[in-house]
């Protein structure tokens, strides 16, 4: 009864944006989508709008700005908006007419105004707009397939049209503070334009990725009703990843599935308001042009995990040693990094209460539009404060404090202009960095952990940082907060700021921490530790996918420990790691590397055929020498997956009494 | 006085919202030349960072830079005459000024 990816394809509208937290398969399944309608004849063009897009490495294709044609596949182009490349093309535009004609100093001016967050921000917020509100810019395409930024950032994007129309309507100066983007007005017709197109049920669809997991389905619900409020009615949602166990009585297949079938429960009336397709949890993760035609096919080619070899883990700290380490320090910020959905929050909300829970002063807070602190964290602790920066409120707070303090030395006239200019979307990103600035100062006299939003998001914010750095050298006015003048030499302070990069063991979100730790050096940061979340590797499940998938991790721990200083592994939980315990959990003291270990009766005889049992404990943990349940007399004979005929076999053959 | 023309350095706007800070001075001036602007004289204002050719089209800015380099900015032009140079006028300049747009005084 349940409709696949598919079932989906037909119903497909000319623009198709796919949305949703971190990490559950929103490239993919837009990639799939793409070669599908590509495979049926049609023209498609497919477009990235996350700041840290893997759409290169999924497609196997080097992407730029322009339309590329993928080499494997007839039909299908691709792109990627990436605001760094939008923002220099922008700059360029701007100041390359200037080259020669104005004096060096000039330009030098010029391109540093020209550098902040802000410029990139619109430069990839205009191009976005092109595609959907300029018809020249998609001609020629029969789809045109938007793979979205985590929900956060996309809701932003999404609701700028809307606020900027609304912004043109209401200016009356002229002198409108769009910042960089001075020419925005000559853009009207295509902010209009993109708003029409969304909104119009015929031509968008928005396509929710979950997983069957709690914090990717309430983000999904969330932003369903924020479309839903703002006149985007058309969505379908994808459950993506979907587990059924194949085997019977594999403890952590059979817990897997329960952790999903709870989670969709307890959405039920929410996935029951829109079309819903699913899509089960494969064997291995989807990089490549013939994984994702096998993902969009009816069957999935799930060879059976019989015969693999025991695996060679890497070796790896828990993140119990990890926070002995951060405790020694007595204060200082602990931020988590990485891409969208690797368990950011978690950790941060673990490590909080870990610290909390020894008698320290922790603060816990999130510069993550979308956060979940408070459903992760489910209850208050004692010596715990949480907090969010929530943009909004940042917003209102900052142009409050604005227009009492500078505002108020300034005659009606200016006062309207400066209240006028405040509203520019400009303002929420300095609002944000002075937050994290105050946030990150607090941890003078605490802990502070901060869950910092999805990598993008979180290089635009370090960007800032540097910006505003070299912007302050020139600057000296006493209503610069001490904050924002000490933030940079802080987070370059490796006594003071310990980032924590996190990854899953597969390729995208390892590559992507990667690429953050290399950026991070750039900025004088160096990271204080890696942690691979949900490894399976160490649980030793029958499950056939699940045993695939564990073997699959291999290469991408071997690669965490060959770049990380130092690297934790936190293996899948079997309850999603919600609540005090659950947190607690994930600070085992050792990682239980959970392997299946045989043993049989002694025989009390000659003669006596032992009876054999496997039993789970973990690995290198010593020997039992009693049946924990029933209590006979055993000893181990052998580890894994080998024939119990191999093990039996020992009984008497060695001393040929039978 | 008929015509007052700005050439700021490249700035995010007007104002300077844009910024890691607010500077009141920014907002100051901006009301001030709206003020002028309602009072009859002919006001022009020009961002570096947005309408560069205006720089490079006047070739007593485009020579001072040159010369001088990027701290003669912001540069006050009264009637066509070089008034401030690296700076805004200050506040008693402001309204003199103001005063002498509305009464039609010099």
């Amino acid at each position: 009864m349940s409709s696949g990816l598919a079932d989906f394809l037909p119903s497909a509208t000319r623009f198709l944006f796919f949305t949703g937290k971190g990490g559950v398969g929103k490239t993919s399944l837009a990639c799939a989508t793409a070669l599908s309608l590509a495979g049926a004849g049609r023209r498609v063009l497919l477009v990235s709008t996350d700041p840290a897009s893997n759409l290169d490495e999924v497609l196997e294709t080097p992407l730029s700005s322009e339309a590329a044609q993928i080499s494997q596949v007839p039909g299908l182009f691709a792109l990627n908006i990436d605001p760094q490349e939008a923002a220099r093309q922008y700059r360029e535009k701007i100041v390359g007419p200037m080259r020669g004609i104005l004096p060096d100093a000039a330009i030098e001016n010029m391109e540093e105004q020209l550098s902040g967050a802000c410029t990139m921000e619109i430069a990839a917020f205009d191009e976005f707009s092109r595609f959907l509100g300029d018809p020249a810019s998609t001609e020629g395409y029969d789809h045109v397939i938007f793979d979205t930024a985590p929900t956060g950032h996309t809701l932003r994007l999404l609701t700028l049209p809307k606020a900027w129309t609304g912004f043109f309507q209401t200016n009356t100066s002229g002198t409108s503070c769009l910042g960089p983007l001075a020419g925005l007005d000559r853009q009207r017709s295509v902010y209009e334009g993109a708003l029409k197109a969304l909104t119009n049920s015929a031509l968008a669809t928005v396509v929710l990725v979950s997983r069957a997991e709690m914090a990717p389905l309430r983000e999904a619900r969330r932003t369903h009703e924020e479309l839903n409020a703002l006149g985007v009615t058309s969505q379908r949602l994808i459950l993506n990843g979907l587990f059924t166990a194949s085997v019977d009585g594999d403890r952590i297949a059979t817990a897997m599935e329960a952790r999903g079938k709870r989670a969709l429960a307890h959405f039920a009336t929410f996935l029951s308001q829109l079309p819903v397709y699913e899509v089960p949890l494969g064997p291995a993760n989807l990089v490549g042009i013939a994984a994702l035609r096998a993902l969009a096919g009816t069957a999935s080619d799930l060879k059976t995990a019989s015969g693999f070899p025991i695996l060679a883990v890497p070796d790896f700290e828990s993140i119990g040693d990890f926070l002995s380490d951060l405790e020694s320090a007595g204060h200082g910020i602990i931020m988590t990094m990485g891409k969208g959905g690797v368990g950011k929050t978690t950790l941060a909300a673990a490590i909080a209460t870990a610290l909390a829970s020894r008698g320290h002063a922790v603060h816990l807070s999130t510069t993550d539009p979308a956060a979940h602190l408070l459903d992760t964290l489910q209850g208050s602790f004692h010596g715990l404060t949480v907090s969010r920066i929530d943009p909004q409120e940042e917003t209102r707070a900052y142009v409050a404090q604005v227009m009492k303090t500078q505002g108020a030395q300034l005659d009606a006239e200016s006062r309207a202009l400066l209240a006028e200019d405040l509203r520019s979307p400009c303002t929420e990103e300095i609002a944000v960095f002075r937050a994290f600035a105050r946030t990150v100062a607090a941890a003078r006299d605490g802990f502070v952990i901060l869950d910092t939003a999805p990598t993008g998001h979180t290089l635009l914010l370090l960007d800032t940082t540097e910006a505003y750095h070299r912007e302050l050298g020139r600057q000296s006015r006493d209503t610069i907060p001490e904050d924002v003048r000490t933030l940079l030499p802080r987070l370059r302070d490796p006594d003071f700021t310990r980032v924590i990069l996190v990854t899953l063991p597969e390729a995208t979100p390892v590559h992507e921490a990667a690429a953050l730790q290399t950026d991070l050096r750039r900025a004088g940061i160096e990271p204080f530790g890696w942690v691979v979340n949900q490894c399976l590797t160490s649980l030793d499940s029958s499950d056939p996918v699940l045993k695939c998938r564990a073997i699959n991790e291999a290469p991408y721990l071997a690669e965490v420990t060959a770049l990380a200083q130092r690297a934790a592994m936190i293996p899948w939980q079997a309850e999603e790691p919600v609540g005090p315990a659950a947190l607690a959990a994930l600070f085992a003291t050792a990682i239980p590397f959970m392997k299946t270990y045989i043993y049989e009766t002694i025989p009390s005889g000659c003669c006596e055929t032992p009876k054999h049992y496997e039993i789970k404990q973990e690995e290198n943990s010593p020997a039992l020498t009693q049946h924990p349940e029933t209590g006979e007399a055993i000893r181990r004979v052998m580890i894994g997956d080998q024939p119990l005929a191999k093990a039996s076999s020992e009984c008497c053959g060695g001393t040929g009494c039978c | 006085m008929i015509s007052v023309q700005v050439y700021d350095p490249a700035m995010c706007c007007s104002t300077g919202v844009c910024g890691p800070d607010v500077d009141p001075e920014l907002a100051a001036v901006a009301g001030w030349l709206h003020q002028l602007k309602e009072s009859g004289v002919r006001v022009d204002r020009y961002n570096l960072a947005q309408q560069p050719i205006a720089y490079a089209q006047n070739s007593v800015v485009k020579d001072l830079l040159q010369k001088e380099g990027i701290n003669v900015l912001p540069l006050v032009f009264v009637d066509g005459e070089i008034a401030f140079k690296g700076a805004y006028p200050d506040e008693a300049t402001r309204q003199a000024w103001l005063a002498g747009a509305k009464t039609g005084q010099p």
